[in-house]
């Protein structure tokens, strides 16, 4: 099981901040595929992972990750600091 | 060691800087920079800035860590707020001490280019018909590549 979170505009597409999901997702791509799948609006904040980031236990990272003893994905857009 | 600051209150940038690299032999140069809610279409309420908390200090940690390291900085100082900031305010701040001053405004450079794109903060533009998230810039990308 992992956390899952969401920010930005990622957050208010799916309408959630974070939730618990149960998953076997070798990578974060099938993490992606399976949350894609759940309904439209995960399907329409996933459309294009080229628009996303990811961040795994809090370090920026890419969709071809391994999931692997991952407790936290985060989701979020390109981050707009400064 | 730097002094890292993820905060929703305001600072006093002058306080911030009070002795800032002072009293030691080897600083001859601080440089400080300060970025602003700027308001370029004239009906700008506010920015929200929304963070990810867990994860927010420890990459700009990272990225002084990295600063401090390059270009042998005696001193460095970050705050960067978030939360619902008018437009005029201070939105961050960073403060960097070096020998040289080709140093410190290095330093100081790739502290904001690296905070612009590489920290977790999201900003979104809060007007009287509606709001909009802020997009990321290719040229804002495009500034890491220089590091």
């Amino acid at each position: 099981m992992v956390e899952v979170l969401y920010f930005a505009w990622v957050r208010e597409r799916i309408g959630l901040a974070k939730e618990h999901v149960e998953t076997s997702a070798a990578t974060v791509a099938d993490l992606v595929a399976e949350l894609a799948a759940r309904e439209d609006r995960y399907a329409a904040a996933f459309a294009d992972t080229s628009a996303l980031r990811v961040a795994l236990d809090q370090e920026l990272s890419e969709f071809d990750a391994p999931l692997a003893g991952v407790r936290e994905v985060a989701f979020f857009p390109p981050m707009t600091g400064g | 060691m730097a002094r890292i600051s993820v905060q929703e209150a305001a600072f006093d940038l002058a306080a911030e800087l009070a002795g800032f690299g002072e009293g030691r032999a080897d600083v001859g140069a601080v440089v400080t920079f300060s970025g602003l809610v700027r308001d370029d279409g004239g009906d700008l309420a506010a920015l929200e800035i929304e963070h990810y908390p867990a994860m927010t200090a420890r990459a700009i940690e990272a990225m002084a860590d990295q600063a401090e390291a390059r270009w042998h900085l005696a001193d460095c100082r970050v705050i960067h707020r978030y939360g619902r900031l008018v437009v005029g305010a201070p939105i961050m701040m960073v403060a960097t001490a070096a020998r040289h001053r080709a140093e410190a405004f290095a330093a100081a450079e790739f502290l904001m280019d690296y905070l612009k794109s590489r920290a977790p903060f999201w900003k979104k533009e809060i007007r009287a018909d509606g709001s909009t998230w802020v997009a990321a810039k290719d040229s804002d990308e495009d500034a890491l590549k220089r590091w």
